[in-house]
């Protein structure tokens, strides 16, 4: 019934109206942004980077703020992830911001595995978010989105070209999350170096098809200056959290014997570049960015692998619901087989069992049987012995009774009488 | 005293004449021993110098701008520099760069041993295996031309010493330092440097040492150590031979350019916010790594390594032989018997008897003088 309505609206051609006075629906974009500042927004930043390289300056240096950090050791076994959330608030408006730092990056001698637990934990962050999604009670307004909206994968500024590490592990990462390639501690690279630095290593990104997050140009208010940006990748950024005195003002810096390195100084180094892009104008996109592509990727992918399609054999579309409906069936068809199976097993197995030891209760009844039979057999042995030694007794204490008779009223009895007594006796 | 001072010219590069004319106010009985300095020194410009140095670090740490620094020229024409694909299951590669560069009449035939790849695959278990497999078979050939017949000509290609680069970017020692420097530190001399020290300020460098060098004691690595300086050298030297010892290791930077800084032109890097300067002692300790390895310490390098580090290989060497040899044989062979260029088995018999012979003269001196003694009581 609802769906031959539908038919009909979308049959008709869309017409333009002109209006004839202020409606003042063009509020919207307004009660959108009130909306979304009572929520809160929440930003996810993973900093991929050899141990030592920066990361924790940079984000400090960014956020303007000193976020706990112990110093990394180099000598862990293998690389891992860890997130760290902060609430942060400027005017009126609430951050939920975490920071996921890769430790032990680069350290190890064969770095063969590095990427894998990066992977992973982008890999685990979609998951969660997936689950979440195809919950039946759902809450995705009140859910911590863990999702990882931008990578930053810090270059070491050796001036020649990428790491073969780097270059590995950005082409894991590439259809997974948004990534910014930053060169670190720039402040070791000279003007011209730094010019022909960047040009190789945007070449090899570019030969090898790693995809690096490019600022969108589609939004005329941004495109211009997205456009110049992208021209500027990598940034080569320096971070400090100490201030230095420069002319009569505070600034944040880092003192050389040499000169003192501004951080915020355009002319030193492309920090003030990377802030605006990455905070100031496109932190949105790049939230947009990781759900409706790098995201949908992965679903797409996900739900693929579990048998999902979205058209059939005979290219109909198929509904989800149907599809998660056949999906079910068969899984509690399965379920139910496999019970079945089970079922079946357990009772073959009792019977088998059962089998066993009646087999082995008539067994232990025979060998009793034949037990009491050798044990009546030897009674009776005994039995027949004892009373054969009886009457060899009575007949030995006769003819004791008999010899002593003899003896008593024949005392001067000769030997030969003796003799022949004892012939008797033994006899 | 006066031998004293004429060595001290001689460091100083003053000539023959100059210590002639002092002699010539010395008033005491002269036997003229004292110019075998001279001598030596006469004899060795005319032999002429060699030197084999090894650099050894991971790719971009500035080990080819720094070896142009040191010896100022430019060994790295045309270098084809792998990409990041390359390098992914890169080998290490063994390089020999021989350039014969003089300085007032001084002929110095320098050996630089690249190790190209070092550090740079993504699977880099036992990436150091070629750099002990090149020491080993330099030590082995010096071995086998050593015991040869034909000893005239003995070309030296052993390595004197190895600058190993470590970077700047982490907190210390990782994991493919300390096993390189593990598993080279017995067989060359080990000279760690802190790589592209300008990207350190002055209390990151010092921090960086101080953790750097406690690693080292740590782990148990056996670094280059400088030899103590003779107790009558004067203070100041004493002083600076300290200081040398406490800035271990050095924290260097080089350039293959000139800049123009303080009015005058300077190897040096142009930064925006500044220019620093390869030789200006407060930027970075380049000057110091050169003092200590062309002007002062190159010849300790090649006594160490032909003293401690080739005799460790030599003696290894042999046992492993000897126990062989006995295995194989089953007997007991005293001598020490080489497989290659053997010394005929006379020789060998002849010398263990003069030896034999020795001992017994040696015994009745010994008696003779005892004697003596006895009856001067």
């Amino acid at each position: 019934m609802a769906a031959t309505d539908v038919d009909v609206f979308s049959n008709e051609e869309k017409r333009n109206l002109s209006l004839g006075g202020h409606v003042g629906f063009d509020s919207l974009p307004e009660q959108l942004v009130s909306k979304s500042v009572t929520q809160g927004f929440c930003f996810n930043i993973l900093c991929v980077g050899e141990t030592g390289i920066g990361k924790s300056t940079l984000m400090n240096t960014l956020f303007n703020t000193m976020f706990e950090n112990e110093e990394a050791s180099h000598y862990q076994n293998g690389v891992y992830l860890r997130p760290r959330t902060y609430d942060l608030q400027e005017s009126n408006v609430r951050l939920k911001l975490t920071i996921v730092d890769t430790v032990g990056f680069g350290d190890q001698i064969n770095k063969e595995d590095s990427y894998k637990p990066i992977v992973d934990y982008i890999d685990t962050q979609f998951e969660n978010y997936l689950q979440e999604e195809l919950k039946i009670k759902r809450s995705l307004f009140n859910y911590h989105d863990t999702r990882i909206h931008i990578c930053l994968y810090f270059i070491a500024p050796t001036g020649h070209s990428l790491k073969s590490l780097d270059l590995v592990t950005m082409k894991k990462l590439d259809s997974k999350v948004n990534i910014i390639p930053i060169i670190a501690k720039a402040d070791t690279i000279s003007k011209s170096e730094l010019h022909k630095f960047k040009i190789k290593i945007m070449s090899e990104l570019v030969s090898n098809g790693v995809q690096i997050y490019q600022f969108p140009t589609d939004d005329e208010t941004v495109s211009e200056i997205n456009a110049s940006m992208n021209a500027h990748l990598p940034f080569a950024v320096v971070g400090s959290v100490e201030e230095v005195k420069v002319g009569n003002k505070a600034v944040r810096a880092r003192q050389y014997p040499w000169g003192v390195v501004q951080v915020e100084n355009e002319s030193h180094c492309d920090f003030v570049k990377l802030r605006e892009m990455l905070i100031r104008v496109n932190m949105e996109d790049l939230r947009e960015q990781t759900h409706a592509r790098h995201y949908e990727l992965y679903r797409r992918c996900k739900l693929e692998e579990m048998g999902f399609k979205d058209t059939d054999p005979d290219s109909e579309p198929f509904s989800l619901q149907e599809t998660y409906e056949a999906k079910r069936k068969e899984f509690l068809g399965d379920l139910q087989r496999k019970e079945e199976e089970m079922r079946q097993m357990f009772v073959n197995k009792v019977k088998e069992t059962e089998a066993e030891l009646k087999d082995k209760e008539r067994e232990l009844h025979e060998k009793f049987e034949q037990l009491k039979r050798m044990h009546q057999e030897e009674k009776k042995k005994v039995e027949d012995k004892r009373g054969y030694l009886e009457e060899e007794m009575n007949a030995f204490n006769k003819r004791k009774a008999a010899a002593e008779t003899l003896s008593l009223s024949q005392p001067v009895k000769k030997d030969k009488d003796k003799k022949k007594h004892k012939v008797q006796l033994d006899c | 005293q006066w031998t004293k001072i004429k060595t001290k010219f001689m460091q100083h590069k003053h000539t023959e004449h100059l210590c002639l004319l002092f002699f010539v106010f010395q008033e005491k009985q002269y036997v003229g021993f004292a110019t075998l300095p001279n001598q030596v020194h006469r004899k060795s410009v005319k032999k002429g110098f060699d030197f084999t140095l090894m650099v050894a670090g991971e790719s971009g740490m500035g080990k080819s701008t720094l070896v142009n620094s040191l010896f100022l020229t430019d060994l790295y024409k045309d270098r084809k520099l792998l990409n990041a694909e390359e390098r992914i299951n890169q080998t290490v590669e063994i390089i020999k760069h021989t350039v014969d560069i003089e300085e007032k009449g001084v002929k110095l035939k320098l050996t630089i041993v690249d190790t190209p790849g070092f550090g740079d695959a993504v699977n880099n278990n036992e990436c150091w295996k070629p750099i002990t497999d090149y020491i080993d078979q330099q030590f082995e050939q010096y071995f086998r031309d050593e015991s040869g017949l034909n000893r005239k000509n003995i070309q030296d290609n052993r390595v004197h010493c190895c600058l190993y680069f470590i970077p700047p970017f982490g907190h210390g020692l990782r994991p493919v330092d300390v096993e390189f420097m593990k598993a080279l530190h017995e067989k060359v001399n080990i000279i760690p440097l802190i790589a592209k020290a300008d990207c350190l300020t002055p209390n990151e460098i010092k921090k960086l040492k101080d953790r750097i060098r406690e690693e080292i004691d740590k782990f148990g690595i056996k670094v280059y150590q400088f030899p103590e300086c003779d107790s009558d050298e004067d203070e100041e030297f004493k002083q600076l031979d300290k200081e040398l010892k406490e800035c271990t290791p050095f924290a260097v930077i080089g350039s293959n350019t000139v800049v123009e800084a303080r009015g005058q032109r300077v190897r040096g890097r142009l930064y925006p916010w500044g220019i620093v300067e390869v030789e200006n002692q407060s930027h970075c300790d380049f000057v110091k790594l050169r003092n200590m390895l062309i002007r002062s310490h190159m010849h300790d390098l090649k006594d160490v390594t032909c003293d401690v580090h080739y005799e460790n290989y030599r003696a290894q060497c042999i046992q492993e032989m000897t126990s062989k040899l006995a295995q194989d044989n089953r007997m007991e062979s005293p001598i020490p018997i080489l497989p290659l260029s053997t010394p005929d088995v006379d020789t060998e018999k002849l010398i263990k008897m003069k030896d034999e012979e020795l001992k017994r003269m040696q015994e009745m001196l010994n008696k003779m003088q005892q004697q003596m003694h006895d009856k001067e009581q």
